[in-house]
């Protein structure tokens, strides 16, 4: 793990979990992680043991629903699948996230006027 | 909703803590496997595979805790953490736990089991259907007892027809006694209780048999098939609950009855209209067969809905002067009023205010309860004010700290009120199966649904109130100046001590209001026992016994006979018969003196006693002139009368009555006698006009024999009522009534009031004492070295001692002069129900003050005597 990794903002997890299982569907903790890890490229420093606090917050929200199932190579796992709860959730999340990193960009791109 | 269905959420997970951890270690495991897998696909070996499997997925235990608490109801955890702290505190200082504990249980067990008492005699309606529109009818209370507060059969049948505001009028026969009847089965007759109520009685009240039915229009009239209804307790007890009674035959009295049916175990008769009585059948009252008996039936009505009691007073005020006393003689005026009062109110009204004295009182007690444990826990908290100070140093909030000594005291007092609740069914239960004291209701006194949430109410409150003031107190300390308080070498704070003496005096304030109220009711009651009764209730006993007189005319040979035999049992010095004894049941006739002429309603009904010759000299009625009752006074002679010195004043003033002609229900008879007044209702109430008739003249209802004798009634009943079986077989068995014991009912429940206050204020002075030797004591403890530095320096043993005592009685005497003003306040709120005794009583003040300084004085001596064996030098090395 090298220092340059992002680390992660409070609640950003929760969304890109969100946001996995809605492209995805259904899908269990482990596959949510590394579902994430390969989406940011590896840039996002995770532990991947904190995505279940996400997992039991967005559940107890009612945003995403559990299930025990067998994976593909025939394991026990819990698979969990966004709600429609969720999905509306996640609509305004990524909305807001969307205008906040324009600002960001903006403000952060802002330059001098006397320069 | 949102927020509603995350709580349940996380409540949920909460409790199912344990479930929710292997669900999640059985996740995180798969999850594992499921990485080394994949790493070993990618060409790892197994151990490298689980190495980066395990760094990928960072802190094992920390994921878990992080998920923990992400799915937990925090508050819930500090819940759960604040309990587990409180016990283990609890478990460190167990005598301190225990006394709380113990003190709690009291002072709750005694609230819920008053607040039982008082929710079912004032606060619960009764237990009939829509209580509220029942009625008792009366006419006012005068001098004639039960005879002038009922009404004849014909005043019923006027009432019935007339009146508008009722749904519907009821009446029962206000004069039944008790064990009236007997059961004749194989082997000895049965006595029991029954009353006649008129047909429409458990309609009216909107009482439904629960097997059965109730009567029919034709059980009702004269010569109609016997039946009768039976008690749930009767049933269940002499029948074994058996389902099949109904439509079975019994024997009462040498009748075959039919049982129609079965009454509910809600129905108790007894409690609501003759308290202390027990009821076990319920037959019809044939109003024909009742026409010539005078009055004799109590009145209850149920109001149409919607009409008022003053409304339907109003129309008994116009009905009831115009009824008449019989249709057969319609020249007898009835002289009829007819009094209203809700029916609740007819049953314990005149008990509200005792009750409210008794919910006072208990009060009081937890009051002096929670003073009493905040003291405790103030002493305690001087001890952990280290411990809170590192909390607090630590970073523990002010709230949360509070919240943890919240949680302390609620432990307590939960336990106090589990233990509490316990005793309290106790009591309850023991109450409701006492059948001597005469309150109303009392049978169904338990602790229901209303006591528990008042239970749950009272323990909440406790908790805040004792745990308040010590928590706020403690958590608001400045940290440097409880590390600096809490050295050894210090004597404490002076705000500290203030606190607990000022909680001490109010403690014994209380106490003081308390035990004045105790000591003016047990004042009271002493002045009733000592009041001259009229009679001698000590050594007398009464059965009820019952002879075949053939119409009357062999009256006085069965019953001479009679006496004779039971004064030959050995042991029994004299005998004699009447049929109403005095405090029992009674009824009235007119007594008037011949040739006066008086005013309608001028004289007041006069008790009238049946008698045999010598039942005067057995009760110990005071014959003050002329001559008893003679078994000579016959049929064929002379009717004569004696009669009481109240009537005698009234008749004939300043003259001597002996000798004069009275009209005795308008019939010439001369008086005899002159006795002393008997209390004839009650002991409290001044005695009404009385007389007493050869039984050889007039006709007895019911007989009872009185005994006098050295030995204990039980011992003589076999040898009696084998005396009683050879001249009547059917004579059924019988216990031996003691006078004391009717004396004893009459004044139970101003006994049992006082029983129960002289209780509380017992409890209130023992806690008050302990807070005293609590605070005394510790200060003594907190003071050892002061103590020995001033005994170095020369202070006698006596001059430690004073010092501890006068620091004793100072507190002692701003509380009782502080209890004291509070007492007559008080005092003069319970007047109505003092008996002979002045609100400022001074002989309660002065003992009640007395007590108390002595109270304080001891338990200032002992620590006092402690703080003098300080040894200096013990004392000075120990810093």
């Amino acid at each position: 793990m090298s220092d340059s990794k992002l680390d992660l903002l409070q609640g950003t997890l929760d969304l890109m979990v969100l946001q996995t299982l809605a492209s995805m569907g259904s899908l269990h903790g482990y596959g949510i992680a590394r579902r994430i890890e390969q989406v940011s490229g590896n840039e996002v420093l995770l532990n991947q043991g904190t995505i279940y606090a996400s997992l039991v917050r967005l559940q107890e929200r009612g945003w995403i629903s559990a299930e025990w199932g067998t994976s593909d190579n025939n394991r026990k796992a819990k698979f969990y699948s966004i709600t429609k709860k969720g999905r509306k959730q996640l609509a305004e999340d990524a909305e807001y996230w969307q205008r906040l990193s324009s600002v960001m960009g903006r403000v952060l791109t802002m330059q001098g006027e006397d320069k | 909703m949102n927020w509603l269905w995350q709580l349940l959420q996380r409540l949920r997970s909460s409790f199912s803590n344990a479930e929710a951890d292997r669900d999640l270690d059985a996740e995180m495991e798969s999850h594992l496997a499921m990485a080394i897998e994949e790493n070993m696909k990618r060409g790892m070996s197994e151990q490298e595979a689980w190495r980066q499997a395990r760094i990928q997925f960072g802190g094992l235990e920390q994921a878990k805790q992080q998920q923990r608490e992400a799915r937990g109801f925090q508050g819930l955890d500090i819940l759960w953490l604040d309990l587990r702290y409180a016990f283990r505190t609890m478990r460190r200082d167990p005598v301190f736990t225990c006394v709380a504990i113990l003190i709690l249980t009291m002072g709750i067990g005694a609230n819920i089991a008053v607040f039982s008492v008082v929710n079912t005699l004032m606060l619960r309606p009764l237990p009939f259907q829509d209580s509220q529109q029942l009625v008792w009818i009366a006419g006012l209370p005068g001098k004639g007892g039960l005879s002038s507060e009922t009404y004849s059969t014909d005043a019923y049948k006027q009432f019935l027809s007339q009146q508008q505001s009722f749904q519907d009028v009821t009446g029962y026969f206000a004069f039944s006694t008790s064990d009236n009847t007997r059961l004749i089965e194989h082997g000895e007759p049965v006595p029991l209780s029954g009353v006649a109520v008129v047909g429409n009685f458990f309609q009216t009240m909107g009482v439904k048999p629960i097997l059965g039915r109730l009567f029919t229009a034709e059980e009702c009239r004269k010569n109609g098939p016997p039946v009768t209804l039976l008690s749930y307790q009767f049933w269940q007890r002499h029948f074994a609950a058996d389902p099949n009674i109904v439509g079975q035959s019994i024997n009462l009295d040498n009748r075959s009855v039919t049982v129609i049916g079965v009454l509910p175990e809600t129905f108790d008769f007894g409690s609501v209209f003759s308290p202390g009585a027990k009821i076990e059948l319920y037959g019809p009252a044939i109003l024909e067969d009742m026409e010539d008996w005078g009055n004799t039936l109590s009145f209850v009505g149920r109001l149409k809905p919607g009409v008022t009691i003053a409304r339907a007073q109003a129309e008994a005020n116009l009905l009831f002067p115009k009824f008449l006393f019989s249709f057969k003689h319609p020249g007898w005026g009835g002289n009829y009023t007819g009094q209203l009062t809700a029916l609740k109110e007819y049953v314990s009204g005149k008990l509200r205010r005792s009750l409210i004295v008794l919910w006072c009182a208990v009060g009081l007690i937890l009051l002096i309860v929670c003073v009493n444990l905040s003291n405790l826990l103030l002493a305690r908290a001087a001890a952990r004010s280290k411990e809170f100070a590192m909390r607090s140093a630590l970073g523990a909030g002010r709230g949360r700290l509070v919240r943890q000594l919240l949680t302390e005291s609620l432990v307590l007092s939960a336990i106090g009120a589990v233990l509490g609740l316990a005793l309290a069914y106790g009591t309850t239960f023991y109450l409701a199966h006492q059948g001597s004291i005469a309150l109303p209701l009392l049978s169904s006194v338990r602790v229901d649904s209303a006591a528990l949430i008042w239970t749950l109410l009272i323990t909440v409150a406790t908790a805040v109130i004792f745990g308040l003031a010590p928590g706020l107190k403690m958590s608001s300390k400045n940290l440097q100046e409880a590390l600096k308080d809490s050295g050894q070498g210090m004597s404490e704070g002076k705000k500290h001590e203030r606190l607990r003496a000022a909680l001490v005096i109010s403690e014994l304030a209380l106490a003081c209001v308390l035990l004045v109220g105790a000591g003016l009711l047990l004042h009271s009651f002493l002045r009733v026992l000592d009041v001259d009764l009229g009679f001698e209730p000590s050594r007398r006993a009464a059965i009820k016994v019952e002879f075949a007189d053939g119409d009357g005319n062999k009256r006085g040979v069965v019953l001479s006979e009679m006496l004779q035999r039971i004064v030959a049992v050995p042991g029994i010095e004299a005998a004699g018969i009447s049929d109403n004894l005095p405090l029992d049941m009674n009824r009235s006739w007119g007594l008037s003196a011949k040739g006066k002429q008086y005013q309608k309603g001028e004289l007041p009904a006069t008790f009238v006693y049946v008698a045999t010759p010598g039942y005067l000299n057995v009760m110990g009625i005071r014959l003050l002139a002329g001559r008893d009752l003679s078994w000579q006074d016959g049929e064929k002679s002379e009717p004569v009368v004696i009669i009481n010195q109240t009537a005698a004043r009234y008749l004939w003033p300043g003259e001597d009555p002996i000798g004069k002609i009275a009209l005795v229900n308008g019939k010439d008879t001369r008086v005899i006698g002159l006795i002393a007044d008997v209390r004839e209702s009650s002991a409290e109430t001044i005695p009404g006009w009385q007389m007493y008739l050869p039984i050889t003249q007039a006709g007895p209802v019911g007989a009872q024999l009185v005994v006098r004798t050295k030995l204990p009634p039980a011992a003589l009943a076999s040898s009696v009522l084998t005396t009683l079986r050879s001249m009547n077989p059917a004579q059924p068995a019988r216990e031996f009534r003691p006078i004391q014991q009717i004396v004893d009912h009459a004044t139970s429940p101003r006994r049992f009031f006082v029983v129960l206050v002289s209780i509380f204020a017992t409890l209130g002075l023992v806690l008050a004492s302990l807070g005293i030797y609590g605070v005394i004591s510790y200060s003594v403890t907190r003071q050892t070295q002061e103590i020995g530095i001033r005994m170095a320096l020369g202070a006698t043993v006596v001059r430690v001692q004073m010092d501890v005592i006068w620091k004793t009685l100072r507190m002692a005497l701003i509380g009782i002069v502080l209890g004291a003003a509070a007492s007559f306040a008080m005092a003069r709120g319970i007047t109505s129900l003092l008996f002979a005794v002045q609100p400022n009583d001074p002989p309660t003040f002065t003992s009640t003050i007395v007590l108390l300084t002595a109270v304080a004085i001891v338990a200032g001596y002992v620590p006092a005597r402690r703080a003098a064996r300080i040894n200096p030098m013990t004392a000075l090395r120990n810093s």
